[in-house]
């Protein structure tokens, strides 16, 4: 397994390469197959693209050399990325990022696999279940972020008085420093799992009936057909939600800031929080090197899978 | 014996998903529909005084209607840029995906760069003063535009490479040229992951709330989410109002849910993995 | 040529989307009425709270009515940390609005003065407003920030029939104030009310004690921002910290101190429930909303240090003023330096209060307050007439950790002791001279 994630091409970490190469097109090279796919098709989103993201990026990262305070940049060197990494709330930060997007994205894995495997079983009211469960992907993340902070109120919070009703004393899911974290993952999850539900059953409905057939005829358990069939036939899907999730996790930032600012003290701080607070604190060169830090820790992270889940895929 | 295990597990999914996720959006409603002392408790019930129309009357007419203006710009803002987005987005992919060659590797770079980098403000805010559009909506629609794209390409290429070449051979060996050939053969049969790419794009650019904050400041091209986003400090007191903004943001998904409900799910299904 | 005539088909098509794109840009904000760009119309960038809008609101009409003719608009931007930004990027991007209302003290060094604004010395007003004020509004000798609105105190809110009730005194010592503490927790009342749901209200603790700093360290100002002074080592410093802890530890809080908000805080010492709630005295213009009518039960004291004899206020001198920046120019300079001139009139200044009653003595010399003013304005008055009121770190220094408030909730919260909250809060200190290229600190 290891050795799988050494050396990623980068030609092939896309998500998808051409799911059907097709036989006996390896002549595209020639003059006379160029026809139909003209370059000129990437000017005008090469331009915009060029213009407004290339262009400002590549000039922050020189400025995340120096000491900036947007009206003057002094040059400093590395020390910029020195005193990032010296931030103490960056262990944490760096920890809860992890934390958040694991959390997050196998949560969203396997909910989203239980509720598509639900969803596309025989049972009633499946439109209905399928739209409540997707509509909140629909929804502003601000919105959610302040509804969910009323319901999580400690004292006066719909969920803790419901969870009271029942004898149990609620947490303080968004006071308590140890939870605050897991509290907007699982809000987070809450707002995604839609997403996944949806691509999982996309992936399921395109797996052939006849193969349960069979496996009904070699008297195999529901729970041996989904080990032995749904599992490995789903796994395009489940590339695609651990990708999109994970992705989304490392980077996450508007809920978290809309619901804890990263708080209490710095207890649920990610990576996105600190660099935000930098930025807000003036610090714009040390934002911009947090920035470089977090794309390249992203990078490390998600080109490796993506390329290690899409090998498997054809293996 | 199937259609009952099917009866009473759909039975019990309803009554679980009516509590995880009906019940917070009937939260907003009640509490959007409650006086301002009744709202502060933060009480899960029915309202005392039904006072939904007068909160959502006071919070469209606060700050001098600014809620209606910020649903005008909300909507130029996401129908330009989605629209642009697919085009440019389903140009880009099916070169890219078709043609490989030299700029293939490139673009992947690139691709993935935009989906894992975050912008960089202030150089940005300097390209566009240089080109004279800062604090303007075709600016803003160019940034939304930029930011979208590598994930637009993403999607749009994993589902033209199952769209089978012969459909352009064909079309090429009838004498179209490559702009007839995207158009009329290509970009039709797209449609399912079209569908996909406008609703995650719509999400995406219509709940944005960073790049209209600072691409495009100015009380009189706020955008709804920055108004909901202001509105969240201003109305700190009252409740009623902030939780008659979310529900008045959360109509026009709402609504774009209602009708386009099954195409979107079929939708999503069709485009999210590859063909 | 084939792909010749392809190319021409797809020119529509190109016309018709950029035509939507130039036709968007046209309809966005035209609902807004005309952003009239002649000389008699002002742009005004104020913070989007309450009092903000509204006394700047009164401001502006009194100043309309005083001069027939001229507009004045009013911009706003959220308050906090994002507003930093906000200001900061429009400024470096030579897009502020005509005046704007922002921070003085450290938070307006950050602004780059020098380059940024108009310096308003010349003005006629220049030489009659508060020195504290003044101090804090200058940067290397220059003059930046036109007065608005009062000054204020950083001590403790207290609720008075409570206080009454139980026969207390105003405490001066920090013993006095804990054994206070004690009565009322034993009455059945929350003694302390602490509010981290929202960050920044729990730094008083710390920031409000700094005129016992002073009284004990008098050169502290100076050798903090050198790098010779720290919190960790400084023990009057340390107090601060201390005390964060001690009254979390005593269980003197409210229960639940850790998710309510300012207004919870407010309501909480006006109505009863709490007797005593560290805070800003300008906080008290919001008890007309959250506790309508029991805005005077309460009273307004200093937080006590360790010596009776040096007991006096630590003191904001307006938070925030009016500036120019550099890129307001021609008649429009002349209207902006008009506008701040007028907010330092009796008129001016009582428009503004109109709009939020004032919670301290007034910025400006030639105004005066009005009779009616709140319980905690005159407590904050006496400490300013008894000359017993000292202005805040920030005001006398340029270096505030951008992290105090979260270090103050660990603190607060129990998530780490008063020496370790100092220590962090110390190298946060030195984060922020190094990027300011302060000397001494590399």
């Amino acid at each position: 397994m290891a050795s799988n994630l050494s050396t990623p091409d980068a030609t092939r970490v896309s998500s998808s390469r051409p799911a059907r190469p097709t036989p006996g097109r390896k002549n595209r090279g020639t003059k006379k197959n160029k026809g139909p796919y003209p370059y000129w098709f990437y000017l005008v989103p090469g331009v915009i693209y060029g213009l407004f993201f290339l262009a400002p990026t590549f000039s922050s990262f020189y400025y995340s050399f120096t000491r900036w305070d947007l009206f003057t940049a002094t040059w400093i060197g590395l020390d910029n990325y020195e005193q990032f990494f010296a931030e103490q709330a960056l262990v944490i930060g760096l920890r809860n990022t992890l934390i958040y997007a694991v959390m997050t994205s196998g949560l969203k894995v396997v909910l989203g696999m239980a509720l598509a495997v639900l969803l596309t079983s025989r049972i009633i009211a499946r439109g209905y279940l399928r739209s409540v469960i997707f509509f909140p992907v629909l929804v502003s993340t601000i919105g959610v972020g302040l509804t969910f902070t009323v319901l999580m109120n400690p004292e006066k919070g719909l969920i803790n008085n419901a969870l009271g009703a029942v004898g149990v004393a609620g947490p303080g899911w968004l006071t308590n420093p140890h939870l605050a974290i897991f509290s907007v993952g699982l809000v987070d999850v809450w707002k995604g799992v839609g997403l996944a539900t949806v691509i999982y059953i996309a992936g399921l409905v395109s797996i052939p009936q006849d193969y349960y057939e069979a496996a009904r005829v070699d008297g195999a358990s529901s729970w041996d057909m989904f080990r032995h069939i749904t599992l490995p036939l789903a796994k395009p899907a489940t590339a695609s939600v651990i990708i999109l999730s994970l992705i989304g996790g490392l980077r996450s930032f508007d809920l978290i800031w809309s619901m804890t600012k990263g708080g209490p003290g710095f207890a649920s701080d990610v990576i996105a929080s600190v660099i935000y607070k930098q930025y807000q604190a003036g610090f714009f060169g040390l934002s911009t090197a947090g920035s470089v830090v977090l794309f390249v820790l992203v990078t490390a992270i998600v080109v490796p899978l993506t390329w290690w889940l899409n090998r498997g895929e054809t293996a | 014996m199937k259609n009952l295990r099917g009866v009473v597990g759909g039975s019990v999914a309803v009554v679980v998903s009516a509590v995880f996720f009906l019940v917070p959006f009937a939260f907003i409603f009640v509490t959007a529909s409650k006086s301002v002392s009744e709202s502060s408790l933060l009480k899960f019930s029915w309202p005392q005084h039904f006072v939904l129309l007068d909160n959502l009357k006071q919070a469209l007419a606060a700050n001098d209607y600014l809620m209606i203006i910020a649903f005008i710009n909300s909507v130029i803002l996401t129908v330009v840029s989605v629209a642009a987005l697919v085009l440019l987005g389903a140009m880009v992919a099916y070169v890219w995906q078709r043609r490989g060659g030299r700029f293939a590797g490139v673009i992947n770079v690139l691709v993935l760069a935009g989906l894992i980098v975050p912008p960089a403000v202030v150089p940005t805010i300097w390209v566009l003063q240089k080109v004279g559009l800062f604090k303007t909506m075709p600016g803003l629609i160019l940034i939304e535009i930029a930011f979208g794209l590598p994930f637009c390409i993403l999607l749009f290429r994993a589902f033209i490479a199952s769209v089978p070449r012969d459909l352009d051979e064909a079309a090429t060996v009838d004498g179209a040229g490559p702009v007839q050939i995207f158009f009329r053969v290509i970009f039709p049969v797209l449609r399912s992951v079209m569908m996909t790419v406008i609703i995650l794009q719509t999400v995406f650019v219509y709940n944005d709330f960073q790049n209209p904050l600072y691409f495009l400041p100015g009380t009189e091209n706020a955008t709804i989410q920055v108004t909901l986003l202001s509105f969240q400090s201003q109305f700190n007191t009252q409740y009623n109002l902030l939780f008659a903004n979310i529900l008045l943001v959360t109509v026009p998904p709402l609504i774009m849910f209602m009708f386009f409900n099954r195409k979107i799910v079929e939708g999503m299904a069709a485009g999210s993995v590859k063909g | 040529m084939r792909s010749h005539s392809t190319r021409l088909r797809v020119a529509p098509l190109v016309a018709v989307a950029t035509a939507a794109l130039a036709l968007s840009g046209c309809s966005a904000g035209s609902l807004g009425g005309s952003s009239g760009s002649d000389d008699k119309t002002l742009t005004f960038l104020s913070p989007n709270d309450d009092a903000s809008v509204a006394s700047g609101k009164a401001l502006i009409a009194a100043f309309e009515k005083a001069n027939p003719g001229v507009t004045v608009k009013m911009e706003q931007r959220p308050g906090g940390s994002d507003g930093d930004n906000i200001i900061k990027t429009r400024l470096s991007t030579g897009d502020m609005d005509d005046v704007f209302v922002y921070n003085n003290g450290s938070l307006l060094q950050a602004i780059k003065p020098a380059t940024n604004l108009v310096p308003l010395d010349d003005q006629s007003w220049a030489g009659n407003i508060d020195k504290l004020f003044a101090d804090s509004s200058t940067v290397d000798g220059k003059l930046y920030g036109g007065p608005v609105g009062t000054a204020f105190g950083g001590g403790v809110l207290y609720n008075i029939p409570i206080y009454k009730m139980l026969h207390l005194q105003v405490p001066k010592t920090w013993d006095e104030f804990m054994s206070n503490s004690a009565a009322i927790k034993k009455a059945g009342k929350v003694p302390i009310e602490q509010t981290y749901g929202e960050t920044w209200t729990s730094q008083l603790f710390v920031l409000g004690d700094y005129h016992n700093v002073a009284a004990q360290v008098p050169d502290f100002a100076s050798q903090y921002t050198a790098g010779k002074d720290k919190y960790a080592s400084t023990p009057a410093a340390l107090a601060g910290f201390e005390h964060l802890q001690q009254v979390k530890e005593a269980g003197y809080l409210n229960k639940d101190y850790a998710s309510a908000t300012l207004n919870d805080g407010l309501k909480a010492v006006a109505d009863g429930t709490a007797a005593q709630y560290p805070q800003l005295g300008g906080s008290a213009a919001a008890f007309d909303q959250v506790a309508p009518g029991k805005g005077d039960d309460v009273g307004f004291f200093a937080l006590p240090g360790d010596d009776a004899a040096s007991n006096g206020m630590t003191v904001w001198p307006g938070t925030s003023a009016l500036y120019i920046p550099k890129t307001t120019e021609g008649d429009k300079l002349d209207l902006a330096k008009k506008f701040i001139a007028f907010a330092t009139t009796q008129k001016g200044c009582e428009a503004y209060a109109e709009g939020s009653p004032p919670q301290g003595p007034f910025l400006s010399n030639d105004c005066k307050l009005p009779s009616d003013v709140s319980q905690v304005a005159k407590d904050t008055q006496a400490y300013f007439s008894a000359g017993k009121a000292s202005p805040a770190l920030e005001f006398l220094s340029p270096i505030k950790g951008p992290n105090l408030e979260q270090i103050c909730v660990q603190v607060g919260t129990g998530q780490v002791n008063a020496e370790k909250g100092a220590q962090l809060y110390d190298d946060d200190v030195e984060k922020q001279a190094q990027q300011l290229g302060l000397p001494g600190w590399s």
